[in-house]
């Protein structure tokens, strides 16, 4: 192995990582997540066309692959006439695809909370929709953090597709080193490590949320 | 079992009532839960619903607080407000009717990620925006009169059953409702703790509180209430004082219901 290359190549897989891969599984995730929340809260609604959309939509997300989802944005829709740049098109594709996800798991937490939470926050005169952000939704955060954190580490991983729309994220960049050196195992084993120790602290961030969230629990 | 006339002028005074419940129905689906219920509960006084499970007294109870919307029938409190049911019901009505009353239910339904306090004080800030200070000395004092003071900061989950139903009640009491209602509260708790939360709901009687209580507590419901309800399978079977309807029953399904509550004690 060359330790020589592994070393200098570590500085460019790095930054490919912060300048790349973290921001946009960050700005996927939020977008994802508020997207998750509509898609949840429209699947929950009575207004059957209303949830119909919200069920459609993510059997659609869960049942096509997010390659290819970030195909048909980025090398599909220019020929409809809508071109959108690499970087876009990357947050775009993974915000539908995690939106599609967080949704299943925030419907499934705010059904967990029990009904007499509702009736606990209308009787006190709460309206719906301040039940829902004063004692629903605080509850199913708590109940979400796992499943939504599995969410989040998939994405992190799941960025690397984008190097294959021209992003120059944390894999792209260890390719173009591999390509140019030819040095496939030591480059591809390095931007390994790098994406394991970025999910190392994804984890233990984890864990720090689940702590505070569960200070209101009974162990 | 007469029906209050609709048409008749609100007499001012003791005698009118706080709350008229007259024609109540709710069916859910082929079951009919409420056959035309009438009641009145007035200003101070404490009514207990009594009967088996699935005689319809909670769903009563929860029509009150607009947590079940009946069939047919009305509401009425005080002078100001009538719920038709027979209609659809104005969203403003269904909240004039939740504020009139508040609620103390059989698990407490505290929220669970809110300490004492905050519990006590979501409606009065949220809700009523009242001023947080003033909503805190009043839930303090209200905390401190149910002899909890010291658990302000608590979660729920760090309080027995009888606590949490106290601060229940408390919850209840910082809203300032006209009427309380109270939902069994006292069938899921440990048999030892249930007479700090009668001691409680007896206190709140004694100062005047208008209360609807739905009960198993036969004895309880003897000491505290001016009137006693009885009723099965969605109808009332009688009413009266607390002595006649649980001492000498006219109907026979009274008779039956009460013997069989005493032999299980």
């Amino acid at each position: 192995m060359d330790w020589n290359l592994v070393g200098n190549s570590l500085w460019p897989i790095v930054k490919g990582a912060v300048i790349g891969t973290i921001p946009v599984a960050l700005a996927s995730f939020v977008l994802g997540l508020a997207l998750g929340l509509l898609v949840a809260l429209m699947r929950l609604s009575s207004v059957s066309a209303v949830s119909g959309l919200a069920r459609a939509y993510v059997s659609v997300i869960r049942g096509t692959p997010l390659l290819v989802q970030l195909f048909v944005i980025f090398y599909g829709l220019p020929s409809v006439g809508l071109t959108i740049s690499p970087w876009p098109s990357a947050i775009i594709a993974f915000s539908l695809n995690v939106g599609g996800y967080a949704a299943e798991v925030i419907r499934a937490a705010i059904q967990s909370v029990p009904k007499g939470q509702w009736e606990a926050a209308h009787m006190i005169g709460m309206s719906s929709r301040l039940a829902l952000r004063r004692i629903i939704l605080p509850q199913a955060a708590r109940v979400s953090v796992p499943p939504l954190s599995n969410t989040f580490i998939s994405l992190v991983k799941d960025t690397s597709l984008a190097s294959l729309i021209l992003v120059t994220e944390l894999f792209r960049q260890a390719q173009e080193i591999a390509a140019f050196s030819q040095a496939f195992m030591a480059l591809y084993l390095e931007a390994a490590i790098v994406y394991w120790v970025v999910c190392l602290f994804l984890s233990g961030g984890q864990s720090l949320v689940e702590r505070r969230l569960d200070r209101y629990v009974a162990r | 079992m007469s029906h209050a006339d609709p048409t008749a002028a609100p007499v001012a005074g003791q005698d009118t009532a706080l709350l008229t419940v007259s024609g109540l129905r709710k069916s859910f689906g082929d079951h009919e839960v409420l056959r035309s219920i009438d009641l009145e509960v007035r200003p101070g006084q404490v009514l207990a619903l009594i009967g088996p499970s699935g005689s319809g007294k909670t769903t009563v109870l929860r029509s009150l607080n607009g947590l079940e919307s009946p069939d047919d029938g009305r509401i009425t409190v005080g002078h100001d407000l009538t719920v038709d049911f027979s209609r659809p019901v104005p969203k403003r009505d269904l909240g004039l009717l939740r504020d009139s009353s508040a609620m103390v239910f059989q698990h407490y339904n505290l929220f669970p990620h809110m300490t004492v306090l905050q519990n006590i004080v979501e409606g009065p800030i949220q809700v009523q925006k009242r001023s947080r200070p003033e909503a805190v000395a009043e839930a303090e004092r209200l905390l401190a009169r149910v002899g909890l003071a010291d658990k302000r900061d608590s979660y729920p989950f760090e309080l027995s059953g009888g606590q949490q139903q106290r601060v229940g009640i408390v919850r209840a009491l910082a809203m300032r409702p006209r009427v309380l209602l109270f939902d069994e509260p006292t069938s899921a708790l440990d048999p030892e703790l249930v007479g700090d939360v009668l001691a409680v709901i007896k206190e709140l009687s004694d100062e005047g509180w208008t209360m609807v209580i739905v009960t198993h507590e036969l004895g309880f419901a003897r000491e505290v209430a001016d009137e006693v309800v009885f009723m099965d399978q969605g109808v009332v079977v009688e009413r009266g004082a607390p002595e006649v309807v649980l001492g000498e029953p006219t109907q026979d399904r009274t008779r039956q219901f009460v013997r069989r509550l005493a032999n299980r004690l």
